[in-house]
């Protein structure tokens, strides 16, 4: 059936009239009916939007008018702006809000002329690693409806997991993408910061923030980022960077490339079993002729305190928008202009966004900000000058794009510190502003474990190649769970 | 570094957000234990080195100052809480 193609078979068969785009977005709209369900993945499902967008979508191809993914049924993170469709970021804040302009990736998405499914639930305000702390409720694992697909983009991962959608966008501010694809077996990108537009995607943490990719294999991401990147005047921190065609390199032989494996990642905290997985994949690239190089990161093990200083100081600036005056919660009878604040804020958060703003209220307060911001923000570049001098040795970075498997939902929601470990492999990337993939490499506990692979800055066509080499000798990103087949 | 309730108050009020009072005993220890992360920062001397605000350290751009959106008030205000005669409505701030 069509939900067991790759975006890009169904690109082909689309090209080939083998079938309409009004069909394959039935049939999608049909299994998200039929079993979302089971794992909660959508915030909000757009049908009629969608029939009119295939509809459309078949006219333009019947004209000669068709590019690759013209017709090609898709679903958002609901963290970008969708005009005339409710954006909530997965928060009561914004339960009300419908957005009044769309994103630049939406925006681009749609010239495109992929038509848009609905918008996948996501952890609040994107911070989480395990979709737990969204308003609408946890997302489940496709793989065991027990466990958690990881987040903050774990609506988008799950959905393509049960193949509800061929494939979604997603961002990464801490390892967004990379962590919930690894959990969910799928194929994730976090492109280099700055390639892709913020412009309507609902801020985080802004000098780490980045959208990308989720599908099933690396040829998918690749046509995907093809539309998405580009630079946008609309966002401060768009780079002029001409964008190339991303399947240009997908075929080229990897005989000769280099792979660092930084002890690091391969340390403490990383279970056996995941270690096992991430060996046999390196002897796969061995085979394929790659040079396999030992290599250290030595500020690894600052990241993640890097990290939990520099996004929420971040967040706690960029979420003092929300104030229930021109959109979003309001509170029912402010006695006055504080009040209004304070219990519009109070009620539209939850409890971890809360501890973030917190975090960084203090953290930017007088007298603290040398201490803390600006002490990250140095070791922020020693953690970054270590990949650049690791990047004169190697061509790419591999390791585990996570230290465990999916963990069970409300195992770790009592214990924010073990949470935020689960994105220790994934964090420095951010930091550092590099692109970063996961791409499915086996199971351990028949749960899905994700490799990930780094890359210099705007070498996102190596990384794509290093990928789709890999997943033409194995068949993992080709599993889909039992109950979703 | 451990906060008190005190501490957590003050934060909250910082940041504008009405927390509930049975909560704070979870925030004093959170927020405490998030710090307690953090402090790893300090074993590392960074006297020398040059704080990093973009990963590619790149400024940002400046563009000429043109109006380039059109005005879309009402569009804006259609999803407002609450407005009047184009306004945003708020308490009264002065007397």
């Amino acid at each position: 059936m069509y939900h067991t193609k790759t975006l890009s078979e169904l690109s082909t068969m689309l090209e080939a009239g083998d079938v309409t785009s009004v069909q394959l977005t039935e049939h999608f709209l049909q299994r998200i009916k039929d079993y979302d369900g089971e794992i909660n993945s959508f915030v909000s499902v757009t049908e009629e939007q969608a029939l009119n967008a295939a509809a459309k979508a078949d006219a333009q191809r019947k004209a000669g008018n068709a590019g690759p993914l013209t017709g090609i049924p898709f679903a958002h993170k609901d963290i970008f702006c969708t005009q005339g469709v409710k954006t909530t970021c997965g928060s009561k804040m914004l339960d009300n809000f419908i957005s009044p302009y769309d994103a630049t990736v939406v925006e681009k998405m749609q010239q495109a002329g992929v038509v848009m499914l609905g918008k996948t639930n996501m952890d609040e305000f994107a911070m989480g690693s395990s979709n737990e702390t969204s308003f609408y409720g946890v997302v489940k694992n496709p793989w065991n409806t027990k466990a958690v697909p990881g987040g903050s983009s774990g609506g988008s991962a799950a959905s393509v997991a049960a193949r509800l959608t061929p494939a979604s966008t997603g961002t990464d501010t801490g390892g967004s993408i990379r962590q919930p694809a690894s959990f969910c077996g799928i194929t994730g990108l976090k492109p280099t910061y700055g390639r892709v537009s913020r412009y309507g995607m609902i801020a985080f943490a802004s000098s780490l923030d980045q959208a990308g990719p989720m599908a099933q294999s690396a040829e998918d991401c690749a046509l995907l980022l093809n539309a998405m990147s580009g630079f946008d005047p609309r966002d401060s921190t768009s780079l002029e960077k001409e964008v190339p065609d991303y399947t240009a390199d997908l075929n080229k032989p990897l005989n000769g490339l280099r792979i660092g494996l930084p002890k690091e990642y391969f340390g403490e905290g990383l279970s056996d079993e995941i270690n096992t997985v991430i060996q046999k994949a390196i002897e796969e690239y061995r085979a394929l002729g790659a040079e396999i190089i030992d290599i250290s990161l030595p500020n690894t093990h600052l990241a993640v305190p890097v990290y939990y200083v520099v996004a929420p100081a971040e967040c706690s600036s960029n979420l003092s928008r929300f104030d229930g005056v021109r959109f979003g919660h309001r509170c029912e009878d402010p006695k006055d202009l504080e009040d209004l604040y304070k219990r519009s804020r109070g009620e539209g958060f939850g409890e971890e966004v809360k501890r973030r703003i917190m975090v960084g209220t203090y953290a930017l307060s007088a007298g603290y900000y040398d201490a803390y911001y600006i002490k990250a923000q140095q070791l922020r570049r020693m953690i970054s000058d270590d990949f650049t001098q690791a990047f004169e040795k190697v061509d790419v970075i591999m390791g585990p794009a996570a230290p465990e498997t999916a963990f069970n939902i409300g195992e770790k929601t009592d214990d924010p510190i073990s949470m935020y470990l689960s994105d220790i492999y994934t964090i420095a990337v951010n930091l550092a502003g590099l692109p970063g993939m996961s791409v499915p490499a086996g199971f351990s506990n028949n749960m899905p474990v994700g490799l990930q692979i780094i890359a210099k800055h705007f070498d996102e066509s190596r990384l794509l190649n290093v990928a789709h080499q890999y997943q033409q000798q194995t068949d993992w990103h080709t599993q889909i769970p039992e109950a979703f087949k | 570094m451990s906060l008190g309730p005190d501490d957590v108050k003050s934060i909250a009020h910082l940041a504008r957000l009405d927390i509930d009072e049975k909560n704070i005993q979870g925030y004093v220890s959170s927020l405490s234990s998030i710090l307690g992360l953090v402090e790893q920062m300090n074993e590392v001397d960074t006297s020398n080195v040059k704080p990093m605000a973009h990963p590619m350290d790149v400024s940002q751009r400046l563009r000429a100052d043109e109006v380039l959106e059109e005005n879309q008030r009402d569009s804006f205000q259609k999803i407002a809480p609450k407005t009047e005669d184009g306004l945003y409505l708020v308490p009264q701030v002065i007397e």
